[in-house]
């Protein structure tokens, strides 16, 4: 859970991280901040966008990412808050399905001549759109190359982040090998999506999903566990994002919400709030037309708290580790990134 | 709503031009700075001229809840309406008394009718949509070869675009049908935000492609052209087409190809008029966003897009969007109010048993320093409440200044989701309501 500082990474062995969850509940930024926390200790990570949005050059303020592997962030202890030395580095690739397909033909056959005439058929476009089974085995294989790639020392990479696409899609677009599998009954692409289907089975592989504590996002994901457990996919983590301090509690709100107006006005009079009248009328008439609304924002408050409880307790059914990333007023900039890598370091994702 | 909104209706009005190319009205600036014109909501979906709404933004932002809400004011206001969802949560389903949705219109019970209007609402089925054109186009034996080839399987329950293309013939079908004089559309969550407008041109053109006529070719003179054209023997590339995918493969999508091409004519017409009818005067595309920088972003995108392909914007709808009815309590002065407050009550009670702000403690009525860290509480969620409004204000702002003649509706955010038809209208008279 939540605050077990002192336990080891909870994904200790993962190779490869797939991060999805509804839109609109920052599983990009959620990606991003992994990477960078699963590169604290003098690791290197490497983050993969497969929707071709250029979501992550927007999150890392660089220019569009082109297909190649590039140096995005390095990674300090002291910025994760951590003592210790040794710098950690982030790459980032933005997968272009046409050009994995190319490079995935130019390994094994060596086309060339015939991979240029395939190309300028409009083969290749024609490959990748009638099977989008294809076009997925060639995201998730391009994936699952780079976790297990051989590098100097060791791996190429520690770990493989994958910002995949949305809850809805997920089951689907990791179990898509199995899909093409069927379509391609034997020969070698065959073969590519059965190596690629064992590692995405296998203990190397999470799934974590996004959410906030909204109804919507949190029936997404819990329906999508579902599914990914239907299909004997791993699931990983839960994390928990945006998530709001609650500034009064419940037991405060019913206690302003009876008949102790009164008593708030008083108080918002101490706070300083009742104007420059001296009479003391004139000062509770100064307050007056501030209680309602102040009442009125509480309740959403509280309303609002009391729907996240329900939402949490759903999440805790689970029974799957979960993080929670504070709402960071503004929007996300790198700063921030790293402030949200940080609190996933803290508590174990990393 | 409150004096944000009053402020921002002082600025619509200063501009007869509702499209807001009058810029003169500019001087009299609302409170933020900048005037922009409004989205009058209501008049859009009174209007008969208006056949179809197109709801399209970025996941998230409520596309699909906007879209059941518009359906539900304008049969409420007189019309018939469809609404085509196209992946409703359960429970926006369930909002509209509709356990299940198919790809058939359903009747809406419980929105009231008094003027004639209905409500319909139906969920796609992209495959089954996919299958009905297949089995429309095709004698019935030609039919069972498509729907039994495993790339047909494949490419009309899978293709990245297929949900978008079945979208838009569905689309076409609701409009062809005339049954309604309203259709609201929602977009699919794309992963680029437009790619349902660019669906029925690129299953076309894949229809259309050189490499199609290439697969086909023993049959076809264009084939070998092309072939002797790019100056590669025919050989070559079946050779290496073979040796990659397995021979079966190439003579599964070979006779699906050959199938399809019976059909094609048929596909790529379609297209073209639904892409027509997007373009037509009756068309109104509303880019539904939330007051955040990705959102927004998101939402600049769309509205460039369909400048591009000269699809008809009615304007941007700004949802879950903060108001306050204390605005004239900043921040500031509720911070410094708040931390007065808990500095009195650290010194009543050193112990700083009641120290925090969010815990009353007693169970009966507050003491004065139980009130006091109420109140305390109470002001710092004002201040919190001022901060969002003012980053969403700017967020907000930073949008209209790159795009002023487009019409913006705010719709305050409400606290919980939606579960009803009474949150749907809600959403709806916040959706309508304008600036009077």
């Amino acid at each position: 859970m939540a605050d077990t500082p002192e336990a080891g990474p909870d994904w200790e062995g993962v190779r490869l991280h797939v991060v999805s969850g509804k839109g609109g509940t920052g599983k990009t930024t959620v990606a991003a901040a992994l990477a960078i926390a699963l590169a604290a200790e003098g690791r290197r990570t490497l983050l993969i966008e497969v929707e071709g949005r250029q979501g992550i050059a927007e999150l890392f303020g660089i220019a569009a990412l082109p297909y190649e592997e590039r140096k995005v962030a390095s990674v300090s202890p002291a910025q994760l808050g951590l003592e210790g030395a040794g710098t950690g580095e982030v790459f980032a690739l933005a997968i272009d399905p046409e050009q994995a397909l190319l490079e995935y033909l130019e390994m094994f056959y060596k086309l060339g001549r015939a991979g240029k005439a395939l190309r300028k058929l409009g083969a290749i476009d024609f490959a990748t759109t009638i099977a989008p089974g294809l076009r997925d085995v060639l995201l998730t294989g391009k994936a699952c190359e780079a976790a297990r790639r051989k590098g100097p020392g060791g791996r190429a990479y520690d770990a493989v982040v994958m910002d995949a696409p949305p809850t809805g899609r997920i089951t689907r677009f990791l179990n898509v090998n199995t899909e093409v599998a069927g379509l391609a009954r034997f020969g070698p692409i065959h073969n590519q999506a059965q190596a690629v289907m064992r590692v995405i089975r296998s203990p190397e592989t999470a799934v974590h999903l996004v959410t906030l504590l909204e109804e919507m996002p949190v029936q997404e994901t819990v329906d999508g566990v579902g599914e990914l457990r239907e299909a004997g996919l791993p699931v990983g983590g839960v994390v928990v994002n945006m998530v709001r301090p609650p500034v009064l509690d419940e037991a405060a709100v019913r206690a302003v919400d009876g008949d102790h107006r009164e008593e708030v006005a008083r108080a918002l009079v101490d706070a300083g709030l009742g104007g420059r009248s001296r009479s003391a009328t004139g000062v509770r008439a100064h307050v007056e037309p501030l209680l309602d609304p102040l009442l009125d924002q509480a309740r959403e408050h509280a309303e609002r708290v009391l729907l996240e409880r329900g939402q949490r307790a759903d999440l805790e059914q689970l029974e799957l580790p979960s993080y929670e990333l504070p709402l960071l007023g503004g929007g996300v900039d790198l700063g921030g990134l790293y402030r949200l890598a940080a609190e996933l370091k803290r508590q174990g994702a990393a | 709503m409150s004096a944000q909104a009053k402020g921002r209706a002082k600025a619509g009005a200063t501009g007869p031009d509702r499209t807001g190319t009058d810029r003169t009205g500019t001087a009299e600036k609302s409170p933020a700075g900048l005037a922009d014109p409004s989205l009058d909501v209501d008049a859009l979906l009174d209007d008969p001229d208006t056949r179809i709404i197109v709801c399209c933004g970025s996941g998230g932002v409520g596309k699909t809840t906007t879209a059941a809400a518009l359906g539900v004011r304008a049969a409420e206001r007189g019309r018939r309406v469809v609404v085509l969802t196209i992946d409703p949560a359960r429970r926006l389903a369930q909002s509209m008394g509709l356990s299940e949705l198919d790809n058939t219109p359903r009747p809406v019970k419980g929105v009231a009718g008094d003027n004639g209007g209905e409500l319909f609402a139906m969920m796609l089925d992209m495959k089954r949509t996919f299958d009905e054109i297949v089995l429309a186009h095709s004698d019935p034996e030609r039919a069972r070869t498509i729907l039994e080839n495993p790339f047909y399987q494949s490419l009309s329950a899978g293709f990245a675009g297929t949900q978008e293309y079945m979208a838009m013939e569905k689309l076409g079908q609701l409009r062809a049908r005339d049954e309604w004089d309203l259709i609201v559309v929602d977009t699919p969550p794309s992963r680029s935000a437009l790619d349902f407008l660019d669906a029925p041109n690129r299953l076309g053109s894949f229809l259309d492609g050189r490499f199609i006529r290439v697969l086909t070719a023993p049959a076809k003179v264009g084939g070998r052209g092309a072939m002797k054209f790019l100056g590669v023997g025919m050989g070559l590339v079946t050779g290496v087409l073979t040796k990659v995918l397995g021979a079966h493969v190439l003579t599964d999508v070979q006779t699906f190809v050959a199938a399809l091409d019976s059909m094609f004519g048929g596909f790529r017409e379609r297209a073209d008029r639904t892409y027509k009818l997007l373009q037509a005067p009756g068309t109104a595309f509303l880019v539904v966003a939330a007051p955040e920088r990705d959102a927004l972003r998101e939402a600049a995108y769309f509205v460039d897009r369909l400048a591009a392909d000269r699809m008809p914007l009615a304007g941007l709808v700004l949802n879950r969007v903060h108001t306050t009815g204390a605005p004239q309590l900043t921040a500031e002065r509720a911070l410094a109010g708040a931390e007065t407050l808990e500095e009195n009550g650290a010194e009543q009670d050193p112990d700083g048993a009641d120290g925090s702000p969010g815990s009353s403690g007693s169970t009966g009525a507050p003491s004065a320093s139980a009130a006091e860290a109420v109140a305390a509480g109470l002001l710092r969620l004002h201040a919190e409440r001022m901060q969002v409004m003012a980053r969403e204000r700017s967020t907000r702002d930073r949008f209209v200044s790159v795009y002023p003649d487009v019409p913006i509706t705010e719709v305050a955010a409400l606290p919980g989701d939606v579960h009803d038809l009474d949150g749907l209208r809600e959403i709806g008279t916040r959706l309508g309501r304008t600036p009077a």
